[in-house]
């Protein structure tokens, strides 16, 4: 049976309305889709949903206490908040370099966890000065 | 006190400042100096973490500590003087900008051409005036987002988020995947303020509420909030309150729209559009006081960065031009006038001499489901996907076009 469905690409920021159509559970047509890219979005949110993940963990000896980081490309949406709760025990130690990998397979997913900034090691009075 | 002369000082060291000196140095002026408020540059980039940056500027999608990143590191392989922990207290009309630091107490800096890049702050609870007590728990999105981003803590465990500007909206999102039980966002309009890919990833993926046409009528507890009214909206945007609802949360976010930040400017003497909150620039962007130039969120509120390092690359090159001595004759109240018209409810740049070629940015006053974008007299008609007064629209008009409005008496655009 031939229906269609509608999705918001997250491709870029101009965000098309994105019209599927869609026979028997299977993707036939991708319409509406402004660059190839929403095309290749539809599909992919279509037959396996996958966002980056961006959070934080902590950070010891470090100018700021936490660092940023990312998946450094998309994981299964549906491991989002296993993702986070994996992240509660990481620690990691000044000096960081931005890129560099926090995490190797995050999660079995194949991508790894990158620092989003770098972040140089300090001596103890200046950590403390940045938390009052 | 310390006083010293720079050809240009950029005041900010966020993504407008950082792309303004690499442009300054970029274009052969060698004497360029940042100054920063805070202990390190970045800006709001530092505590923007999620990605969606850059796709523009780049090709990819970066989180915001690695957009700024890039653009420091080139600033100190350039050896750019950047002063950090370094707060400008005054700017007057002859480019003297007096710094104060703990490090270096109070300096002055007389500069040949200043570009002001201090950003914007965030609107509060006294802009909207949301009636009802006054307790702790009642925060703007980008303080929570530098409490949870930067500091490491979170500000509660049930919130309520008011206004769907993209910061509002990704706050939703990392609220709820920090285990913060996210109630619903809350906007007075009848159309959502932030960009349609947020609506879709951070509140639709977590079956986060939208509630449009609604306002938050009361805020309740004494110490610490413990809920908000919520009501549906008339058309003169009253709470209409036989069917408000009570919503109980310890944390009530708002993401109510930005100011640009322009005392400094004021006080050097600068004219301030009463639409933009920013100053009035030519195509050089830049202001009413020669010399001294505008870009990124202080000069107009923009919704992406890559549009505000274009936007700042073009104010640094415009300043180092002005060092030379070659900027051209173009100038606030000196050249051709331009003017939102129907559908518009703001352009930058205000004046364009018609001699060079002009990106404009302007936003439209409503949602349109389909448009025509109008520049007269007779410049040209483009067509545009749906508007929407959240999403900045970019025009680049030729010299070779724009000189077919001399005579005139200015360039008006028109949404219809």
């Amino acid at each position: 049976m031939q229906e269609t469905r509608t999705m918001t690409c997250i491709s870029c920021p101009v965000g098309c309305q994105l019209t599927l159509t869609v026979n028997d559970g299977e993707l036939v047509s991708v319409s509406n889709n402004e660059c190839k890219r929403g095309a290749a979005y539809a599909r992919d949110e279509f037959y396996n949903p996958r966002r980056i993940l961006t959070s934080t963990v902590k950070v010891v000896g470090g100018v700021v206490p936490q660092l940023p980081v990312r998946t450094r490309g998309p994981i299964p949406k549906g491991l989002l908040m296993e993702g986070m709760r994996a992240l509660r025990s990481v620690v990691v130690k000044a000096p960081i370099e931005v890129g560099s990998v926090v995490v190797c397979d995050f999660l079995g997913t194949g991508q790894d966890l990158i620092a989003s900034r770098s972040v140089s090691a300090v001596a103890e009075e200046a950590s403390i000065r940045r938390h009052e | 006190m310390r006083i010293v002369e720079r050809d240009v000082v950029v005041i900010g060291g966020g993504p407008a400042g950082l792309a303004a000196a690499l442009a300054v140095r970029g274009s052969g002026v060698e004497s360029v100096t940042i100054i920063e408020r805070d202990y390190e540059l970045g800006g709001i980039l530092n505590q923007c973490i999620h990605n969606g940056f850059g796709v523009h500027v780049f090709g990819e999608e970066l989180t915001g500590p690695e957009y700024a990143s890039r653009f420091v590191r080139k600033v100190v392989d350039q050896g750019i003087e950047y002063l950090t922990d370094s707060m400008v207290t005054e700017i007057d009309g002859e480019k003297n900008v007096f710094v104060a630091s703990p490090s270096s107490g109070l300096m002055k800096i007389e500069a040949k051409a200043v570009v002001l890049a201090m950003g914007c702050r965030e609107r509060t609870r006294p802009a909207i005036n949301i009636p009802g007590t006054r307790p702790a728990g009642v925060f703007t999105a980008g303080s929570i987002q530098h409490l949870i981003n930067i500091d490491g803590y979170l500000p509660g465990k049930r919130a309520l988020i008011v206004g769907s500007g993209d910061i509002g909206l990704i706050m939703a999102r990392r609220l709820t995947l920090e285990g913060v039980k996210v109630e619903g966002v809350v906007e007075i309009m009848s159309y959502p303020g932030g960009l349609n890919r947020n609506i879709a990833q951070c509140l639709n993926d977590f079956g986060i509420p939208l509630y449009l046409g609604h306002t938050v009528s009361r805020i309740h507890g004494m110490d610490r909030i413990e809920g908000a009214t919520v009501a549906p909206v008339d058309e003169k945007r009253l709470p209409i309150m036989e069917k408000s609802r009570y919503i109980p949360c310890d944390t009530l976010v708002l993401s109510v729209g930005l100011i640009p930040e322009n005392e400094l400017s004021r006080m050097a003497g600068v004219a301030i559009s009463s639409v933009t909150g920013g100053p009035i620039v030519d195509e050089n962007l830049q202001t009413s006081l020669d010399g001294i130039f505008a870009c990124g969120n202080v000069l107009h509120v923009h919704d992406l960065v890559d549009f505000v390092t274009r936007e700042s690359e073009r104010a640094g090159r415009s300043a180092a031009a002005y060092v030379r001595g070659d900027l051209g004759t173009s100038g606030v109240g000196r050249s051709m006038p331009v003017r939102p018209g129907k559908g518009v409810r703001y352009v930058v740049p205000n004046f364009v001499s018609l001699e060079q070629d002009v990106e404009f940015f302007l936003r439209a006053s409503r949602p349109m489901e389909s448009a025509v974008l109008r520049i007269t007299p007779g410049l040209k008609e483009v067509r545009q996907r749906a508007v929407k007064p959240s999403e900045m629209i970019s025009v680049r008009i030729p010299a070779s076009l724009l000189s077919r409005a001399a005579g005139s008496d200015g360039i008006r655009f028109e949404l219809e």
